[in-house]
Formats: C-alpha cells, structure tokens, sequence
C-alpha cells in the first residue's frame, strides 16, 4: 500500500455527506485497505466546497486536495455538483499557473455503494502525490 | 471628438446629478476623473490617450442617483457586466461612449523620457510629443500605449446611450495578452511558483487592485478582511499575498472583463492581468464565454448544464 514505506503527506480530501463520505465508509466496512494519509473532512455537498478551501488547504501545508462528489445527476441536493463541477474545473486549471503542479488537486465522483472505486480513487490520488513529493510551497521563506 | 462630447455633456447634464468624465490632472502626463455638475465645468473635460482610467468604477457607489458616465470600449464591458450582474441599473446610468484607439502606459513612457521633469504634453497623429526642461522627444503612440489595448478587441463601445466618434475596428484578439500568459505557461509549474513568489514578494496588500477594480463591489465586505471565515492572516508573508491575489482573481471568475485596472493601479507594478487574463481563456474554451459583451449573459459559474460538452469526465 502506498504511503506505509516512506514518510505520509499531507492530503486532504473533502468528501460528500451524501455518497463519497459514504463510499469511503462502504469500503472500510468492506475492509478495502486504504492509504492512511489522506484526511477525511465531512462536508455536505460538493457544492459547500468553495474553491478558496481548497487554497486555503495548500497555503497551509497540503500536499494534495481531493474533492469528491455524488455523480452529475446524483446530487442530493438535485444541482449542488453541477455548479462544483464548474468552479472546480476552473480551479483545476488556473491552479498549475500560479505554480502548484497538475495532479495536486483533483476532483471526482463517487456514490457510497462504490466501495471498491473509492479504494482505488484514494489509492491512486495518494500514489500521485506521493510520486510528486511534498509541496515545495513557501517552505524556503524565512 | 472633445468638442462633441462636451456637446453631448451639456444637452443632458441637466437630466442628470452628475457626469463623470476625464480633466487635468497634477501634471501635463496625468488625466483625472472629474466631476461634472454644473453647465460651466463642462470645459474642463478632456479626451487623450492619458485618459486610462475606468470610470465604471464608481457607479455601484453611486447606485441611487442618475449618473452620466464616460466609457471607452474596455470601460463599457464593465458598465455591461454591472448590468448583467443586477449591480447597477440601466434607468440610472447614461453613457457617453467615445471610440479609442488605445491609452498611455506611464511606466513604458518613464522608460524613455524622465516623467517627473515633463513640461508640455502635445499630440500628433499617432505620436506623443513630451517636452521636459531639457530636452523634447516625439514618440509613436505604438511604442508607449498599454499592452492590452495593442490588441484591443473591443475599442468601441458596446453599450452606450450617445457615441461621440465613428466606431472603430478590432485591433486583435487580445493577442499581445496572451502572449503573456502563453509565455508564463511554458515554464514549470516549480518555475512558475518561483516566478509568482519573485513578483508578489513586492504586494505591500494596499489593495489598490481591488478598490480599482470595477467589479470589486464588496467594498468594506471584502473577504480578504474578513474574521470568520479568516481567509487570509495580517502575516507579511509572501504566501497570504499569493492568497490574496488567488482570492481576488477567484472572485472575479466569470465577471472580470479584462481592463487592467489592477494592474495599473499596482504601485508595485506587478504583472497582475495575466492572472485574469489566464482565467478568462480558460472560461473562454470552457463555456464559450466572455464578460460583458452581451446584454443580459449570466456569468458562467453562476449557472450550468446538465451536460458539459467541454469538461472532460474525471480521470478515476
């Protein structure tokens, strides 16, 4: 399993209520091993996350954020993802150029019976941010 | 084009509180915004290309009274965009549009004559004469005007209840712009970071950017100053103004019409409109779109589709 050899990072993952908290929860009942170094915060829709958080996240140490949602179409709150899907795909692109590399954030969908695509969404996202290494950020600032 | 739109300001001044157009500024490099209230200040409105700022800036705050305003072509997609946005209403604005074929930026012109010791300002067909207590210099226009209005697509007016002027053509797509941001985006994103921290290290978070910036209504609301939630710390450290121009760009996502008032308005002369200007290509591939050109467009975060041609399903 990634992140059990060398030293955890910092990732965050801001997850659903309504699915994605839950498919992480199917996969643990299910007893799908996980990386331990992704955070878990509990937010009500993809739609609470207001992009800003997920800036907030790097400016404070993140090494990775992961935002995860109900699948277009899904959503609980009928159009919460829609408006997520918009503004964190901007997000996704502008972030690079102001220098956080591509991959450090990502944004996905996944319902709470998908146990199995929650390990390997968790899985693969921490092996990414691994493969990256720690956010250099404003670690050389006095 | 000065004589009409002092025509202009005169037949309708009285319908309205005040107009808001160009005068003299301290010294002959500087226009300032002035206020027009009374039939006999009318004489004192100007129009040159030291004319740069957006005078759309003041209409939120003037909500409430009848306001004539002076637009150039940038300053009208603001007016458009306050529209669009439900800020403003059009009952109480009345827009004087001049066509422009481009303004002065001073920190090109500092480059090449000393702007503090300037006399005399003078202009010729396409050309700036500066007269300074030494010497005289004649410089084309090309040379000294800001970047974004080198490939200005919009020098008319796109909304405007007179326009004082014939109408003029495109000059480009904003090409000299995103030649900037395309020229950023070959670096590495490490090189980038580099790159963000060496120009925002200069930010003193006067918030200059944000008090010119028109679509900044927010005013004593702003987020950057908020408590709770706290999104950025009083810490002096480049990371907090790395938050702060993020913030602002951010905010303005889907709104910013690209006037370059904030960076103009830098006294630190950081290269902010690339940050905007990045973001309105990519909502430009994205959804078509582009701010205050169209009467009546919701900004695109404000609203979406069920499918989305343009946004690739996740990876996983």
């Amino acid at each position: 399993m990634s992140g059990m050899e060398e030293r955890e990072r910092r990732i965050v993952g801001f997850l659903c209520n309504w699915c994605s908290y839950g498919g992480a929860d199917t996969a643990g009942v299910a007893r799908l091993q996980q990386p331990t170094d992704l955070r878990i915060l509990r937010v009500p829709c993809s739609g609470r996350v207001n992009p800003l958080l997920v800036v907030k996240a790097f400016l404070e140490g993140a090494d990775g954020v992961l935002v995860s949602g109900c699948h277009p179409g899904d959503c609980h709150y009928v159009e919460g993802n829609y408006y997520a899907r918009r503004r964190l795909e901007l997000l996704k692109r502008f972030l690079p150029f102001m220098g956080i590399e591509p991959g450090r954030f990502e944004y996905t969908w996944v319902s709470s019976s998908e146990g199995q695509r929650w390990q390997k969404v968790a899985t693969e996202f921490v092996e990414e941010i691994h493969r990256l290494g720690p956010f250099a950020g404003w670690e050389d600032e006095g | 084009m000065i004589d009409k739109l002092k025509e202009a300001v005169r037949e309708h001044l009285e319908e309205l509180e005040l107009v808001i157009g160009y005068g003299e500024g301290y010294d002959p490099l500087h226009a300032t915004p002035i206020f027009v209230r009374r039939p006999e200040e009318v004489d004192r409105l100007l129009w040159n290309p030291l004319c740069v700022y957006n005078l759309a800036t003041y209409l939120y705050g003037l909500k409430g009274k009848k306001v004539g305003v002076v637009v150039k072509g940038c300053d009208s997609r603001s007016v458009l965009q306050l529209l669009n946005e439900g800020l403003i209403s059009r009952e109480e604005v009345f827009l004087f549009g001049l066509p422009c074929s481009g303004v002065l930026d001073l920190r090109k012109l500092a480059e090449r004559v000393d702007v503090g010791r300037v006399e005399e300002v003078s202009w010729q067909e396409g050309k700036i004469l500066v007269r300074t207590r030494e010497k005289e210099e004649t410089i084309p226009l090309e040379e000294v005007l800001q970047d974004r209005c080198l490939s200005c697509p919009y020098p008319t007016p796109l909304i405007y209840d007179v326009l004082l002027g014939d109408p003029l053509p495109p000059k480009g797509e904003n090409e000299a712009l995103l030649r900037q941001v395309k020229e950023l985006e070959e670096l590495t994103p490490p090189e980038r970071l580099r790159y963000w921290k060496e120009e925002l290290e200069r930010c003193i978070r006067c918030y200059a950017c944000r008090n010119a910036c028109p679509l900044c209504v927010c005013q004593d609301w702003c987020a950057a100053e908020a408590r709770d939630p706290h999104w950025i710390s009083m810490r002096d450290g480049v990371k907090e103004k790395w938050m702060w121009q993020v913030l602002h760009a951010l905010h303005l996502a889907g709104r910013c019409t690209g006037c370059g008032e904030c960076e103009r308005a830098c006294p630190m002369g950081i290269p902010l409109l690339r940050i905007r200007m990045k973001i309105n290509a990519e909502l430009r591939e994205l959804f078509d779109y582009e701010a205050g050109v169209k009467e009546g467009e919701r900004p695109p975060l404000l609203t979406y589709q069920v499918s989305e041609p343009k946004i690739e399903e996740p990876k996983w």
